[in-house]
């Protein structure tokens, strides 16, 4: 049903491309269609009003610069003014240097604070803090149990009892100074905003243990309502940020956007999925391209410069670009890909991968089936896959427990992935000679002085702008202003 | 290393594998039987860390509830008193001109309605006003409401099984909407009106969510069936119904774990759930989907993906006594003509009560 901005564009743009400035009536129908996006993406109305505005400003009358043409050059604003609005910087918790640091978790029923308090002190643990949890959701049956359930598993002490969520507050900060504790975080019973005796409840609490942060845990499905809560919340508590949760779902999150414009408080953590290492500060520039629907690619990218081996990685791009990529390097990467963590996770921030396909669930062991395929190839069959016949297919097959079908597929999509990349790779430098010079000037210069491709006659036809493009990521104007296509990764340097 | 290099090869590696996987995957999944998911590898892991279903208070069942269940309206209008209306704003305006329709639309989209359905609401509302020469807001109120509530007719029946078989209803949703107060709530409910019920904890991934039914069970006096946790739910739905038969009540209110729609393995699972509940004497005649009144618009998903894997008779739509409109629910019905079945509008056992439109619709308006 969503379809990303630059999707949306695209029936607007195709007639005036190449002209340089966009008239009012053309920025009016692209803010049309930007407000359509964000409210669908669950942005408040009136923080969609106000980026509208802002949006309208900078389009109107931008010089549009040639490298770039205008669909991009919008998203780009757009996207801009977003990560603006979410806040430039990540979060920064840093620990009371008198400990304890105390920690106030608040929020509507259903939204996991309980499960987010202890995602947090696994987050406390692993920088070397020794945290303990404080069960103040005596209403709902269970919680307290919940939480030392949760507790055990990270080994973190628990201190609830069955009085008044008031009065176990109130005894926090003494036993965890009994037992050693410098992080204390404080779970609470979930509430509506508009509950009065419920948010005095939590006033109190806040009053009793005075607590250096409150973070108020907010669904990322949540629509328009958002703002409300977070307004009455924030004039309870005076939040000190939100901890949002749920994003492993489709939503966009536009409520988090909203949150943070209108209580001026930054997103701190957000919670990614079920295990209790799920969990992070909040990147908000990343939140930007998802509610835009433009896929992850930073945390992609950042996630591949832990995983790859440098050097590895530019040889088997420089084969990739030449089409010499083999079966045997496609392992190869494979084993790297999957450093990175569960694959279906890596496909969800790519962007422009259509919904059906980036909702199947990928599971290892699928993976597993792929290598064990190609493992069961000559190393001469992993080379050159053609001459894989029906006997070999057979042998293959038995070999790796799949079947002929299976393995025909798999050789099939390798050859047009291959296609794919040769396709890419040519046009650049002529013959081979020059690409690893090609290589390090796209380090440095990113394409700049690329354009005496031998012939000359077109641009660089591998251009990571053009990939850029099919993917739906804006690109980022050159640097150098080299006149020809090339275009960078927005990266955060 | 130029970054820029690796993401070429992730993406095309990624993009290339996924063509592959996914079409395994998908043909796979539209195989007969599927195997069991591994719940032994999700338990270990998932199982504590999934999110709080629900927030009932218990305690306050205990108050005999021999007050008379308040209205929709009252009840919705008391929690709305402490937001001003968007709607009720409107009605200040005498002249219908452009403004009216954009406040107008402003308040259907900040009742969650959405876009699409508002632009389309309020096209069918514009053509009727020209039509009839309506040139009065307040007139044109009426034509609006007349339309939402005509877009909200359903069937709104809790139905059971004819025959003697047992019926099976079964209560899925993404994490945290209140799926097990909800069973609390009607499991009281149809217990005093004279339904011999079975509860079936058949949510064995969070910690405590059996007990959590099992307690209300007690207080409404039902047959209550739960298995291992981590274990698989299908086969406590399957027991559940065994029992049922065997001590003679003839409904099976099923409790599932919280998932998001997302999650094709999990959605798996609960298409497994249900055919699994849907073998004799079992026969799942409602499947609800529990829905928080807060959700945005990714409600619309939630409601097609669910309704794809086990194809949803009803929305239960729940914290409807907050701030939140709830108004995705008009979408729902709407476009995918599923119609809302209950509502949640408060932790007291009598505040699940039966949906009705006019009233919503007319709760949406009141200031």
């Amino acid at each position: 049903m969503f379809e990303s901005l630059t999707d949306r564009f695209e029936s607007i743009f195709s007639g005036i491309r190449g002209r340089g400035k966009l008239s009012e009536a053309e920025v009016d129908e692209v803010l049309k269609e930007i407000r359509l996006a964000l409210l669908e993406a669950d942005v408040n109305f009136t923080v969609v009003k106000n980026l509208q505005g802002r949006i309208r400003e900078r389009c109107v009358g931008e010089e549009l610069s040639g490298a770039l043409n205008p669909e991009q050059q919008i998203v780009k604003i757009v996207n801009e003014e977003l990560t603006e609005s979410l806040g430039g910087e990540s979060f920064t918790l840093s620990f009371n240097p008198k400990p304890p640091t105390v920690i106030l978790m608040a929020g509507l029923q259903g939204s996991g604070k309980t499960t987010n308090s202890a995602k947090l002190a696994r987050w406390a643990k692993s920088k070397g803090r020794n945290p303990m949890m404080i069960g103040c959701d005596l209403q709902r049956p269970a919680a307290v149990e919940q939480l030392r359930t949760l507790a055990a598993q990270l080994n973190v002490p628990v201190f609830s009892e069955p009085t008044t969520p008031v009065e176990v507050a109130a005894d926090a900060r003494q036993v965890a100074k009994n037992v050693g504790r410098d992080v204390i975080i404080v779970d609470t019973a979930g509430r509506l905003a508009i509950d009065e005796e419920l948010m005095e409840e939590v006033r109190q609490i806040s009053e009793v243990v005075q607590p250096d942060y409150t973070f108020l845990v907010v669904d990322a499905m949540t629509g328009q309502d958002a703002v409300t809560v977070a307004e009455n919340f924030h004039a309870t508590l005076e939040l000190d940020g939100v901890i949002l949760t749920k994003l492993d779902g489709d939503a966009r999150g536009g409520a988090a956007l909203s949150v943070k414009e209108v209580v001026g408080r930054p997103i701190a953590f957000a919670s990614t999925g079920e295990k209790l290492e799920d969990f992070d500060i909040f990147h908000p520039d990343r939140l930007a391209s998802r509610i835009l629907g433009m896929g992850d690619m930073l945390t992609l990218i950042e996630k591949a410069e832990e995983a790859f081996e440098a050097d590895e990685a530019e040889a088997a791009a420089e084969k990739l670009l030449e089409g010499k990529f083999t079966l045997d390097d496609f392992l190869d990467q494979m084993q790297q890909i999957k450093k990175m963590g569960p694959l279906g996770g890596l496909i969800s921030m790519l962007p422009g991968v259509p919904k059906e396909v980036r909702d199947v669930e990928i599971e290892d062991k699928e993976i597993n089936r792929i290598e064990a395929m190609i493992r069961s190839m000559t190393l001469q069959e992993r080379a050159e896959p053609d001459i894989i016949d029906a006997q070999r297919r057979a042998r293959i097959a038995q070999g790796s427990g799949t079947n002929p079908n299976d393995i025909d597929n798999l050789v099939k999509q390798f050859s047009q992935m291959q296609s794919m990349m040769k396709k890419m790779g040519l046009g650049q430098a002529g013959g081979g000679k020059s690409r690893k010079k090609k290589g390090k000037k796209g380090k440095k210069g990113r394409g700049g002085g690329r354009t005496t491709a031998k012939g000359g006659v077109k641009p660089q036809k591998f251009d990571i702008a053009e990939l850029q493009r099919e993917l739906g990521i804006p690109v980022e104007g050159e640097e150098d202003g080299g006149g020809d296509a090339g275009g960078g990764l927005a990266l955060p340097r | 290393m130029d970054p820029i290099l690796i993401v070429v090869i992730v993406a095309v590696l990624l993009l290339g594998l996924l063509g592959f996987v996914a079409s395994t995957a998908l043909r796979g999944r539209r195989g007969v039987e599927l195997e069991p998911p591994s719940a032994k590898g999700k338990a270990g892991l998932d199982t504590p860390t999934r999110v709080p279903d629900d927030i009932s208070d218990l305690d306050t069942l205990e108050a005999p509830p021999d007050v008379v269940p308040p209205s929709f309206r009252e009840r919705i209008a008391k929690a709305r008193a402490a937001v001003s209306g968007y709607l009720g704003s409107i009605l200040s305006r005498t002249n219908l001109d452009q403004e009216t329709w954009d406040e107008l639309e402003e308040a259907l989209i900040r009742a969650d309605v959405g876009v699409e359905t508002t632009t389309d609401l309020l096209t069918s509302v514009r053509a009727q006003v020209d039509d009839a020469n309506i040139t009065e807001t307040a007139e044109m109120l009426e034509v609006l409401k007349a339309e939402m509530k005509q877009r909200m007719q359903g069937d709104r029946t809790l139905h059971l099984t004819k025959g003697d078989g047992i019926s099976v209803w079964l209560f899925v949703g993404v994490n945290g909407v209140g799926k097990t107060t909800t069973i609390g709530k009607l499991s009281k409910r149809e217990g005093d009106a004279g339904t011999k019920i079975t509860l079936a904890a058949g949510d064995t991934f969070r910690a405590a969510a059996a007990e959590q039914l099992e307690t209300w069970a007690e207080r409404s006096n039902a047959d209550f069936v739960r298995g291992e946790e981590g274990g698989d739910p299908a086969s406590v739905i399957f027991d559940s119904i065994a029992k049922a038969k065997a001590n003679g009540s003839s409904l099976v209110l099923a409790d599932t774990a919280g998932r998001l729609h997302t999650k094709s393995n999990l959605m798996d699972e609960l298409s497994k759930v249900r055919r699994v509940a849907d073998k004799d004497p079992g026969d799942v005649s409602e499947v609800l989907l529990v829905m928080d009144a807060t959700t945005g618009q990714n409600g619309m998903q939630q409601a097609l993906q669910f309704t794809e894997a086990v194809d949803v008779t009803g929305v239960v739509l729940t914290k409807l006594d907050g701030s939140a409109k709830g108004g995705i629910v008009l979408a729902i019905h709407d476009r995918l003509g599923i119609p809302v079945k209950l509502v949640g509008l408060g932790e007291q056992i009598e505040d699940l009560i039966e949906f009705n439109p006019d009233e919503f619709v007319e709760a949406m308006f009141s200031e």
